[in-house]
Parts: structure tokens; sequence; C-alpha cells
């Protein structure tokens, strides 16, 4: 036997009673700051309009004092905005990192796997059959893109399953898919009017405008409940970077758990995409930057759903800063999303090359 | 894919050569059933005699004037182009394949649809433009530059070979110019009454100068591509061994290359985008004709031709009394088509 040395563990792990965990200073700091700026956006997406609220003043009309119309501006007006592009940001963060930690492979998001183009399927379904909008309003839009995005990924989770799930099959299943939706929505933008068609596209490129708080309670009690089942199984992901064999050597029930981790994904983006339309990238870049700032070799979960939050929501103010007339966020999120993505895949090539 | 050596058949080569041949006569012979069918069926069902005295013949009363007119400006058209497009989506889909070594390779991941979308959504924006003859160069200018654009960003280091590379960078592109069009044609009515047309594909309502100009180029991208059919069997066995057998390899995949954006960018320029055609012929020729390329890319263009009129045909039946646009009812088929593919464990990540 060759004598091997083994690396004391820098990070020491923490036991009370039944819970243990591993004590990370420096990802708990990451999470810290990363929440302290969203929090920060957050802010100044209350603060930014066309009546200019300071800082100071934005945060004591949230803790509940503050002038009248500085309540009525913030509370009414802009609080739905900004609180759907926080929760959207952290839901899409969380479920691209479920996705890649699942796929095991760091291209793999619910942009990806198709379930936008269900979700836009079905929404363009309702804005062009029947004008059924007009009578359920939003709701009904949201409700029919949460449907029709969850069973596109419950569909590709399906059509990819082949004694078990092989990230390389479930991503071109997912591409296959997805453009199979698109077909179907460009069929359904052909035969509509042209007030429909441009209501469609708007819709379909992910926006934040006019959020009321509707649109705030769905995606979040959705994300709340989800976003604790996650937590509560997310111990299980870590030995499932291993391999199939340690994982199952560590006692991992692996196809219940990344079932129901998948199960949670495809939901969360539902509940995202349902809220705010697709909004591309977020879902696929956040994890990838919650890795690099965390120093970590997985997705980190909490720190991807705060990078997405940030994200998104600095992603809309440059929307509504940056030209004189406002943009939809998710026109800024891809012009910024698809350089990213083949920087990231170039990158790896090149480093594979070397 | 890759390294997959053609077997020599056991019962010799002429016959595999006859069996060939064959394969050949049978589809050409089905083309040619498949045209008369486009000619004759849609809103208005016509016989055959119907079309030849249309064609040929000058008309005598006012119901053959109709009939002339109908034969003459709508249905000859599109037939033609179907089958150009075809066979020029067919081809491109082979060689795409066989010089990226990549079995998913598709003009349609390759970002070529949405850099002519994008490039018509932008002229009309900027020049008002509104007739198709008008904006086909600008379409034929910006699928060349987008499919050039993935084809560099996905092929540098390692990247060249690797499916999930391309079609990933192809999806960059895509939504990233998706979306800048999407903006533009939001600000601008006729940008988006045009773009959701496009977008379908379809080869109906096409005049007589678009479809010739498309078919110069796509006559030079097919004598380019034959020209380089021999060597791509080569450059199949890798490149090393490609160099070592006295190949030219940075000429044949220039040559290549030009050809795809050629061909694939001159159907896209005149129908619109078209995903799908190119991916599941080649895979449909590999099974018929086996590995050789010289045989292979001859099966594609009439496969390709084939598919492309048979779809059009579906479209114009399946949704009266309206028409479904070709390019919908290929993705419509195909989608599931390249699915049971991928399950079916054709493709492997390298």
């Amino acid at each position: 036997m060759t004598e091997t040395l083994v690396k004391p563990s820098v990070a020491p792990g923490v036991r009370l009673g039944r819970i243990s965990f591993v004590w990370r200073p420096w990802m708990l700091l990451v999470a810290v700051v990363l929440a302290a700026l969203a929090f920060l956006l957050f802010c100044l997406s209350l603060s930014i309009g066309d009546f200019s609220i300071p800082l100071p003043r934005v945060v004591a009309t949230l803790l509940g004092g503050g002038k009248r119309v500085d309540q009525f501006v913030i509370m009414d007006l802009r609080l739905p905005r900004a609180l759907v592009g926080l929760i959207v940001g952290i839901v899409l963060g969380v479920s691209g990192a479920l996705t890649q930690s699942l796929a095991r492979n760091p291209l793999a998001s619910p942009d990806v796997l198709g379930i936008t183009w269900g979700a836009s399927a079905a929404a363009v379904a309702m804005v062009t059959v029947s004008g059924a909008v007009e009578i359920t309003g939003s709701l009904g839009l949201s409700t029919a893109a949460l449907i029709g995005g969850v069973a596109t990924g419950l569909l590709v989770y399906a059509l990819a399953w082949r004694r078990g799930i092989d990230g390389f099959r479930l991503i071109l299943i997912g591409v296959s898919v997805g453009a199979f939706m698109e077909a179907i929505t460009t069929w359904l933008l052909v035969g509509a009017n042209l007030r429909d068609v441009a209501r469609a596209q708007a819709w379909m490129i992910g926006s934040l405008d006019g959020r009321s708080w509707s649109d705030v309670w769905l995606v979040l009690g959705g994300g709340l409940v989800l976003l604790a089942i996650v937590w509560a199984a997310a111990f299980q992901l870590k030995p499932m970077h291993f391999g199939d064999d340690v994982a199952a050597g560590l006692g991992v029930r692996q196809n219940l758990v990344r079932a129901v981790l998948m199960l949670c994904a495809v939901l969360l983006a539902g509940f995202a995409v349902s809220a705010a339309g697709p909004i591309p990238f977020i879902a696929l870049v956040a994890p990838q930057i919650a890795m690099r700032v965390s120093r970590f070799p997985t997705p980190p979960l909490v720190a991807s759903g705060l990078v997405g939050a940030a994200l998104l929501l600095a992603s809309d103010l440059l929307a509504r800063t940056l030209l004189p007339i406002a943009l939809p966020v998710g026109v800024v999120t891809a012009v910024i999303g698809g350089p990213f993505l083949i920087y990231l895949l170039v990158r790896s090539n090149l480093r594979r090359a070397s | 894919m890759g390294n997959k050596v053609q077997e020599r058949p056991a019962f010799g080569v002429n016959e595999t050569y006859r069996r060939r041949i064959a394969g050949l006569g049978a589809l050409a012979v089905v083309l040619v059933i498949a045209g008369a069918l486009s000619l004759i069926i849609g809103a208005r069902g016509l016989s055959l005699s119907e079309v030849w005295n249309g064609l040929f013949s000058p008309p005598g009363n006012d119901q053959q004037v109709d009939i002339a007119l109908i034969v003459n400006t709508v249905r000859v058209p599109r037939t033609i182009l179907a089958i150009i497009a075809g066979v020029a989506l067919g081809v491109s889909g082979a060689l795409i394949q066989g010089h990226t070594r990549n079995p998913i390779a598709d003009t349609g991941l390759l970002g070529v649809n949405t850099g002519a979308s994008f490039a018509v959504v932008f002229v009309i924006y900027l020049f008002g433009f509104t007739n198709p003859y008008q904006y086909v160069w600008f379409a034929f200018a910006g699928a060349a530059i987008a499919g050039v654009v993935v084809f560099g960003l996905s092929s540098i280091g390692r990247g060249a070979g690797n499916p999930l590379t391309l079609a990933l960078v192809g999806q960059g592109i895509t939504v990233f110019l998706a979306a800048i069009t999407t903006a533009v044609a939001l600000a601008n009515r006729d940008a988006l009454n045009a773009l959701r047309f496009w977008n379908a594909g379809s080869v109906a309502g096409v005049g007589y100068k678009v479809i010739w100009s498309a078919a110069v180029f796509i006559a030079i991208g097919l004598v380019m591509a034959l020209a380089t059919l021999p060597a791509l069997n080569l450059l199949n066995l890798g490149d090393d061994v490609a160099r070592g057998l006295g190949v030219n390899i940075a000429l044949n995949r220039t040559l290549g290359l030009a050809a795809i954006t050629l061909l694939a960018g001159a159907a896209t320029a005149a129908c619109g985008p078209i995903a799908f055609v190119g991916l599941m012929v080649a895979h449909v020729a590999r099974y018929l004709a086996g590995p050789d390329y010289r045989w292979l890319v001859p099966y594609t263009a009439l496969l390709g031709a084939i598919a492309l009129l048979l779809c059009d045909i579906v479209g114009r039946v399946v949704a009266p009394p309206g028409e479904l646009a070709v390019g919908i009812v290929v993705a419509l088929v195909g989608a599931p088509f390249f699915a049971a593919l991928v399950w079916r464990g054709k493709f492997k990540n390298s």
C-alpha cells in the first residue's frame, strides 16, 4: 500500500440533536451578501419611476411608516411588480439549480427542456382561441401557462425515461418537444387576428409590467410550498453528485428523490412562467454564477435563488431605464443571457482542449 | 456516427450497386407521383387532364381560363418551390451532419432560421419593405451570417463534433436573435404581421422571380456539394486519417460549409424557416442507402423533395377551408420523429 495523504476536511460538521450540517462560513457570507444585494435592487426597483422616491423613504414605507403618497405609490403601484420580480427570480434560480443538478449537466434548464414553450403554447391558445382572456383575465392566462408548462415538463420527463433518466437524452427530448410546441404556437398565431397576435407576442417575451397583487399571491403561494419541499429533500441531492453507485451505497432512493425534485423544478418553472411569462436564461445562468461565487462544485440552491432574484431585478431596472421606451425584461435577459451561454460553452470546450 | 466504415456486402459490389440504383429509380417515381398530386390537390380539386390542358393548350371558355390561371400561377410555382427547397434542405441536412460528424445537426438548429427572420423584420422596420422580393436578399444574408457564427463559435476548441455544443450554441443565438426580433416586431405592426406569416414557413404564394433566384443559389450550392462528396467520405474517418489519405481538409470543409450556407440560406429566404426536413431525411436516407455520401446525398435530395411536397399537400387538405403552412406540418411530424430517434439511442454524447 502506498501512503496516501488525506487532507483534513476544511469544513467541520456540526451536530444538533438529529440535525447535522456542515459549517461553511464562505457560503454563508456569500448568501448574506447576495440577499443584501437582492434587497437593495428590490428597494431600487421600488424607488425608480415617474415619481422617484429616495431609498430611505422606501425602506421607511416598507416598514409601515412614510407619507400617504409614498404608501400609495409603493404599496399599491410598485410593490406587486418588485415582488413578482423577486419571487420569480428566486424560483427560476432554484429550478435551474435543481435541473442542472439532476441532469448532471450545466446546460440543462427549464428553457432547454421545453417547459417554457409548452407554457407559451397554452397561453397563446388562451389568447387566440375564442378570446377566453376577455372573460377570465390575466389569472386565466397564468393558469393556462402553468398547466401547459407543467404538462410539457412531465411529458419530456416521461418520454426521456428509459430504464432511468439520462441527462443527454433528457435535453435532446426537451429540445424536440420544445420545437413541437413552438410549431403549435406558430400555427395559432398565423390564424389569429393581429391584435391578439401582438398581445400573445408581448406575453411570450416575458415581462413584469402591470403586475397586480393577484399575480403575486399565486406565485408566492406555489413558490413557498415547493421551496419547502425542495428544502426538505435537498440534502439527498449531494450524494447523488458522486454517481449512482455511491448514492445507492449511501442509502439514497434515487429514482424517488430524482422524480420528486424534478417535479418540483418543473412546477417552480411553471409558476414562474405563469407569473411573468417565459423570461429566458435566468434559470440557466443563475446557478452557474452562484457556483462560481460560492466556490462550490455543484449548483448551490440558496445562492442560485438569490442570484436569480438579483439578476432578474437588475435586468428589470435596466429594461426600465436603459432606453427612453421601457423594454420588456425578457429582451434584456435574452440579450445578456444568450451570449453568456455561448461564453460558457466555448470556455468549457477550450478547457477540455488544453 | 463518426467512424462507421462501410461493410463490404457478402453478395458482391454489383448487387449493392444495382440495389442503390433501383432505390433511386423508385424514389424518382415517387417524386413524380407526389409532384402530380401537388398539381391536382387543393382548395379547387383538378383532374390530370385539366392540369395538362391548363398547361399546354390555349384556353377556350371561361372555366378553362380559370383553370389555366390556377395551374400556372398557384399550383406550378408552389410545386417547383417545394421540390427545389426540399432538395436544398435535404442535401444541406446530409452535408451538415457529415461535416460536423454530428447526427443532430440541422439547419433549423443552427440559427439559420432566426437569422433570416431577424433580417426580414429589421428591413421591414427600417426601410418599410413589404414585398417579399425586396427582403429575400436580406433574409438570405441574415441566414448565412447566423449559420457561419453558430458554426464558428461551436467549433472552437473541443466543441467540434459534440452534438450538445452545436445544439446549445444554436439555441443561444436563436433566443438572442428571437428576443430582438420580437421587440422590433412589437414596435411595428407591419413587421409583426409579416413576421408571423414568415415564421410559419410556406411554399405558397411565392413569385417566379423569387423562385428562380433561389434556384440559382441552390444550383451553385449543389455543384459545390457534389464536389466535396468523395472527400466527405474520408473526412468521416476522422481528420487525421483523412489528412493521411491526402485530403485537403481546409479546402473541402470551407467548400462544404459554403454549400450548406447557400442551400439552407436560399431555401429559408424563399420559404421561411422550415426545420427538421434535413434532419429527418438524412436519417431515412442513411437507413436506405448506407453511409457512403456519394449515394447518400442523391437519396437525400429526392427524399427531401418528396417530404416537402407531401407535407405541403397534407397542409392543404388537413385544415379546410384554410391551409396549414408546410413549415408547421414538417415540425409537427418531424419533432416526434426526432424524439423517437433519440429515444432509440441513435445519438451518442461524445
